[in-house]
């Protein structure tokens, strides 16, 4: 029987899914929801300097790639395993472009979090 | 006794290959009794209604796995499910789903059969052990381990209630998965190796995408959602080649 | 000659015939959302390489209700995933046993659950500047 490498992405799938079952809820909350409506927050808690600032410390990019780039490989995996529930037969192709989406996001956040500077 | 005046509407799903192209429901009057199971309603309409109709049962006690149908479109044993539930509403009976149907409520089982053959369903010593050597010290915890994926009485309702399995007949589904696990967890079994090539493979446990309806249907409890996505954990560590780390002996955690 | 001939039924609408099956895809569904939320955290990031006025535009486009509304659905969906996620985290570990009794599975995913709270109240100080 075929050896699966499955392993390989559903390790992704459950780093991500941890840190989105973690913090997924309050970030959509506070960036999406809360700071946008402009109450409940101090009105700077999203603005450019502070953001700016935290984006050029090891942390905040370690904190950034780790959200945008996790939170991708967990969802790309299950889209691609929901199509074949969906009765679409997503074969290799489908694989590349799910997966292939992830990669290149991560790899796209973390040229940008060092064009950022520190 | 059967009450004479209350009586439950059965909808079963009759199909003969030799006469029908597809399958359909047929409709019955069945005497309604508090304590009456969907299995003895079907053997009503067999000893007095329409002898035709063909069903698997054996025990009526929820132990022997025969008497698998879809009962409302949930797998369940017909001998542990009650008209009364239903009552007064029709209640629909038809074969486990994922199967092909042979005959009424008669699914062809093949397949299964041969995925319980092949996951090794047979303790794996290290060395073949003597009689000399006496018989296998278990501690209560060690049985503990695997106790419950012992319990499997095969009855089918977790392959009828997995869409995966429905979706790709080749996974190996969830009972033989649960059994695999019972081997690997028994502290007398040293067969991970052995059993790896099953677990690692693409119709193994990574065809699992944890629906977790097998278990909410398991009439013995023997979760075959956690035997198998626990073995994720197993197979990942095997495919980085750390497990034999972490089970010098052979054994599963 | 054999008379059986095997009716094999389509699984076409499989998810609908079974509110199990409907949770399940919900559940994932929410990985949808997720990842497009995911994009406009990577846009904000971009437009954050860009300079202030990119990034203004960014916050701006935040503060249209459509976005505000496609937030407020992405929060339900990836709560549901977050309660799922700790539900059947248990499914993916070994039996625990403490003093030969086992530890129930929801209280695996209780402490999943705390654990979610904790951090969420966590992020809100951090980002409150408390």
């Amino acid at each position: 029987m075929k050896r699966a490498n499955e392993p390989v992405f559903w390790s992704l799938f459950g780093a991500g899914g941890v840190l989105s079952a973690l913090l997924g809820p309050i970030l959509i909350l506070i960036t999406g929801i809360v700071v946008p409506a402009g109450t409940g927050m101090p009105p700077d808690a999203m603005a450019y300097p502070r953001v700016l600032a935290f984006a050029q410390t090891w942390c905040g990019k370690a904190a950034l790639l780790a959200v945008i780039s996790l939170f991708l490989w967990h969802a790309v995996h299950r889209i691609y395993h929901s199509l074949h529930d969906l009765g679409i037969h997503a074969g290799a192709g489908a694989a590349a472009i799910c997966y292939g989406f992830a990669l290149v996001a991560t790899l796209a956040t973390a040229y940008l979090l060092i064009i950022i500077g520190f | 006794m059967a009450d004479s005046t209350k009586t439950i509407e059965m909808e079963v799903l009759r199909y003969r290959p030799e006469q029908d192209a597809e399958p359909f429901y047929q409709t019955f009057s069945v005497p309604f009794a508090d304590d009456w199971s969907v299995l003895q309603g079907l053997q009503y309409i067999k000893d007095d209604l329409d002898s035709s109709l063909s069903f698997r049962w054996s025990c009526r006690m929820a132990i022997c796995g025969s008497c698998g149908y879809m009962i409302d479109g949930v797998p369940k044993l017909g001998c542990r499910t009650f008209l009364r539930h239903y009552y007064p509403h029709k209640v629909r009976v038809g074969p486990l789903e994922n199967f092909p149907i042979e005959r009424d409520l008669v699914v062809g089982i093949d397949d299964f059969i041969g995925k319980l053959e092949s996951i090794k369903p047979y303790i794996i010593p290290r060395e073949p052990r003597t009689l000399e050597q006496g018989e296998y010290l278990q501690t209560p915890a060690q049985r503990d381990r695997y106790e419950q994926y012992s319990s499997c009485i095969n009855c089918l309702l977790c392959y009828a209630a997995c869409p995966q399995y429905g979706l790709n007949p080749g996974f190996t589904g969830p009972a033989a998965l649960a059994l695999l696990h019972r081997y690997n967890a028994d502290s007398r079994d040293e067969g991970w190796e052995a059993r790896s090539e099953i677990v690692n493979a693409e119709d193994g446990v990574w065809r699992c995408m944890l629906v977790g309806y097998c278990s909410e249907v398991c009439p013995k409890g023997v979760d075959p959602a956690q035997a198998i996505n626990q073995n994720k954990v197993n197979s990942t560590l095997d495919y980085f080649g750390v497990l034999k780390f972490l089970l010098p002996k052979g054994e599963a955690k | 000659m054999s008379a059986r001939k095997p009716y094999v039924r389509p699984m076409d609408g499989w998810w609908r015939r079974n509110p199990f099956f409907m949770r399940y895809m919900v559940r994932e569904a929410s990985a949808v959302f997720l990842a497009v939320y995911a994009v406009i955290l990577l846009a904000g990031v971009y437009r954050l390489s860009q300079g202030a006025a990119a990034y203004e535009a960014w916050l701006a486009a935040l503060r249209n209700p459509l976005a505000i509304v496609f937030h407020g659905i992405a929060l339900l969906a990836v709560a549901y995933h977050a309660y799922t996620w700790w539900k059947v985290m248990p499914k993916t570990m070994p039996m625990l046993h403490v003093g030969g009794r086992r530890i129930p599975e929801i209280t695996l995913s209780a402490v999943g659950w705390a654990a979610w709270l904790a951090a969420s109240l966590i992020v809100y100080a951090l980002v409150r500047g408390l």
